[in-house]
């Protein structure tokens, strides 16, 4: 939702980021309130997950230009580490598999790390279980995730549930998630975004990298931004997704000029 | 990557100090005379001379191994000292008369290990150098006929069975090391368990080297009569020294019928520095003999120091239906080098063996398995499973698996798995995404790893070694 006069979450402006020495991001500006939802498309390749990663902190990319606020801190000298702590979530499009860490204990471990931080009270393995339980009813997701290895043998949707998982026991400031709808069947997609849209609330956003327009249906964004070759080419409202949807990429490149109307 | 991985690997050693006790030591150099000086130091039988004689003559004409793949300046025998003794060299019945300074020592190993043991009513074997200072809990075991001694206290007081058994596992002239081992060895562990006994508690040694020159040569028997069983716990450590030293040990263990010895070891011998400066030459031979039907044989192992590791903790399953177990969790970092493996030979009908070896390498060092699995013409439905899993941290470490498989009877089962997998700046990054640093990520990815081997050791050793272990990698993620 978008709401009068609320506080700047995170303000990027005129990032750039290369990776081995090529650009990817050739300058993105994106200011997320509280309370916001924004959805960001684009063709394959036309820099979302870099975007992504470069705000979590993936030390692969080098930060050439720009700034980025997180909170009011220079989000840029923070070690992703600390980055997270302060509140930013990834769901990555690609979750990573870890053998031999159970994930009940991964949870456990980063509940913990960003509670401390908060000032809040830590759980010990039996008060986390109870707890995590809870959290996992309402993704439906089978208690036995808990014991597995870390997204290790998870199905594609299994592992995108995961990101969710993680991403309601932590409560997030900002969570990006990185086509969590990719490989979700109709029912996981409705499920996910439903908890999705549990989490969030006036004090938090969310930004949401897709392809599809089904998933805007069930989390309706304020803004949808399309990316073109490391740049974000034009920003519109909900009504933006389904124009594409219809019309394509080609279009955009004709009215590159354009910017849909919204104000903000 | 490596800069987080490196900086948690580049962790000081602190276990490097020297204790300031006055010690006797013997001049350097090896010959026969100074073979009967040790003998005669330690007011030795006859026999015993002997053995110690044929050995050294059976070294004199072999050369040291050269098919392990670890590199090192040629070692100069001659230029060690092979007998070094904490004076004042009295007995000493309990913990209370121990040089002080000693046990000051002890104290600084944070020996956690050492301590917590005797705390949780663990039984305490402490070899200084090449001298056991102390066998705590001696009386309770006597009570029920087990005795847990220091190896020549043992040749003393019960010379028939270490005349019995010495040397019948690991020959005299079974290898280089252990040729030298039986002709210089001047200490160690002795332990037998008599018939239907259950041992009430975990016996430990724990060995340190503190003087510099000198080798440490600790010969160990352990012998289990039918129906017995112990758990016996091995953890070292060596203060920090710019010259390496030799640690040529000999281990063997006897299963009689329906006897079960498990043996674990934590080792944590000085590595040498980031530039492999120094530290451990730790070239040992340990080996148990499953004599008796179903008698079982079970090592653990945590090698985390030493500038060299050559070891290869071995079972030779004669009785029918015996077990030999070997768990392995080997670390290597900076320059170390481990070859380390087991042998399973199989002679008994239905004898079974479990390998799993985990090598864990980091900064520039290289951690090889080498294991041997022989099923012999006699070993009806022998069985053998064998998992060996690699994990490198950083791109300049190796680790290399040699499996050797000699398989004579059609009806045995031998089964070999092995993965090599590394610690990825990905990985890392989920973790860091979560909120965990590289640090507790490492040592997550690391437990999670060498669980199955840990859940081998006795508890408060578990705890230990997941703690070197962090401890161990700190500093070598980046
Ligand atoms: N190491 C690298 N060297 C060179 N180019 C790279 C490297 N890593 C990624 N890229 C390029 O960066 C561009 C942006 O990739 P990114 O993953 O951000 O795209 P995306 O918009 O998320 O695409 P998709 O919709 O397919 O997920 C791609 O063209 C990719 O090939
Ligand atoms: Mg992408």
């Amino acid at each position: 939702m978008i709401i009068e006069n609320s506080s700047t979450i995170l303000s990027v402006e005129g990032l750039r980021a290369s990776i081995n020495g090529t650009e990817i991001l050739k300058g993105i500006d994106l200011t997320v309130k509280s309370g916001e939802i924004h959805a960001i498309m684009g063709l394959n390749g036309s820099g979302k997950s870099t975007l992504a990663k470069v705000l979590a902190g993936h030390s692969a990319y080098e930060v050439t230009a720009g700034a980025v606020q997180f909170e009011g801190k220079n989000l840029l000298e923070l070690p992703p580490e600390e980055r997270a702590r302060a509140g930013l979530f990834l769901a990555f499009q690609y979750p990573i598999e870890i053998p031999g860490v159970a994930n009940t204990q991964f949870l456990r471990l980063a509940y913990n790390t960003v509670q401390a931080q908060r000032g809040k009270e830590e759980l010990d393995p039996l008060e986390f279980d109870d707890f995590v339980r809870e959290k996992m009813k309402l993704l439906e997701m089978r208690p036995d995730f808990l014991d597995r290895s870390v997204n290790e043998g998870f199905s594609g949707g299994e592992k995108k549930r995961n990101e969710i998982l993680q991403m309601a026991l932590l409560e997030p400031k900002l969570s990006i998630l990185d086509e969590t709808d990719s490989g979700l069947d109709i029912d996981a997609l409705k499920i996910v975004a439903n908890g999705v849209n549990r989490i969030t609330n006036k004090d938090n956003a969310t930004i949401l990298v897709t392809h599809y327009q089904r998933l805007l249906d069930y989390i309706v964004p304020d803004f949808v931004h399309v990316m073109q070759a490391g740049r974000i080419v034009m920003t519109g409202g909900k009504e933006l997704a389904l124009e594409l949807e219809t019309r394509g990429y080609d279009w955009i490149t004709a009215n590159k000029q354009q910017v849909a109307g919204v104000t903000a | 990557m490596s800069a987080v991985l490196q900086s948690l690997v580049n962790q000081p050693y602190k276990h490097g100090f020297v204790t300031d006790i006055e010690s006797d030591i013997a001049p350097k150099g090896l010959n026969e005379d100074i073979i009967r000086l040790i003998s005669a130091k330690k007011d030795e039988p006859e026999w015993l001379l002997s053995f110690r004689l044929k050995a050294y003559e059976k070294w004199l004409t072999m050369t040291a191994p050269e098919w392990q793949n670890v590199h090192y300046a040629k070692i100069d025998f001659q230029d060690i000292s092979y007998y070094s003794a904490p004076k004042p060299k009295k007995k000493l019945a309990s913990m209370d008369e121990v040089d002080p300074e000693l046990l000051r020592t002890f104290e600084k190993l944070g020996a956690a290990m050492h301590e917590r043991a005797a705390l949780a009513g663990v039984a305490v074997d402490v070899i200084f150098d090449s001298v056991s200072v102390a066998t705590t809990y001696k009386q309770k075991l006597a009570e029920v006929g087990i005795i847990f001694c220091s190896i020549s206290e043992a040749v003393h007081t019960h010379p028939e069975l270490v005349q019995k058994y010495l040397g019948t596992v690991v020959p005299v002239g079974d290898n280089y090391f252990a040729a030298l081992n039986s002709a210089v060895f001047t200490d160690g562990s002795f332990c037998f368990i008599p018939k239907g006994v259950k041992c009430p508690m975990d016996l430990s040694t724990y060995f340190r080297i503190n003087t510099e020159g000198s080798g440490q040569f600790e010969r160990t028997l352990i012998i289990a009569e039918e129906g017995a069983s112990v758990s016996y716990l091995e953890g070292c450590t060596a203060p920090r020294f710019d010259t390496n030293q030799l640690h040529a040990a000999v281990v063997e263990l006897i299963a009689l019928d329906n006897a079960d010895i498990k043996y674990s070891t934590v080792q944590n011998w000085y590595a040498g520095d980031e530039k492999g400066v120094g530290g451990i030459y730790n070239f040992v031979t340990k080996r148990g003999l499953a004599k008796g039907v179903n008698s079982r044989i079970s090592w653990t192992q945590v090698e985390t120091g030493s500038a060299i590791t050559w070891k290869y903790p071995s079972c030779i399953l004669r009785g029918d239906n015996s077990v030999g177990e070997f768990y392995s969790v080997a670390v290597t970092n900076n320059y170390q080098q481990a070859d380390t493996g087991t042998k399973m030979i199989h002679i008994g009908k239905n004898t079974r063996s479990t390998i799993v070896s985990k090598g864990i390498s980091a900064g520039h060092s290289n951690s090889s398995y080498r294991g041997l699995v022989r099923i012999a013409p006699t070993a009806e439905g022998a069985r053998n499973y064998s998992q060996c899993d690699s994990m490198l941290i950083g791109d300049q470490c190796g680790a290399h698996t040699f499996p050797y498989i000699q398989v004579h009877n059609n009806s045995a089962t031998v089964e070999h798995e092995a993965s090599t997998s590394k610690i990825g700046e990905d990985q890392l990054f989920y973790f860091s995404q979560r909120g965990i640093g590289a640090e507790e990520a490492v040592s997550m990815i690391i437990n999670g790893f060498c669980k199955d081997v840990f859940q081998q050791l006795p508890m408060e050793f578990a705890v230990e070694a997941t703690k070197l272990l962090s401890f161990k990698l700190e500093g070598s993620v980046g």
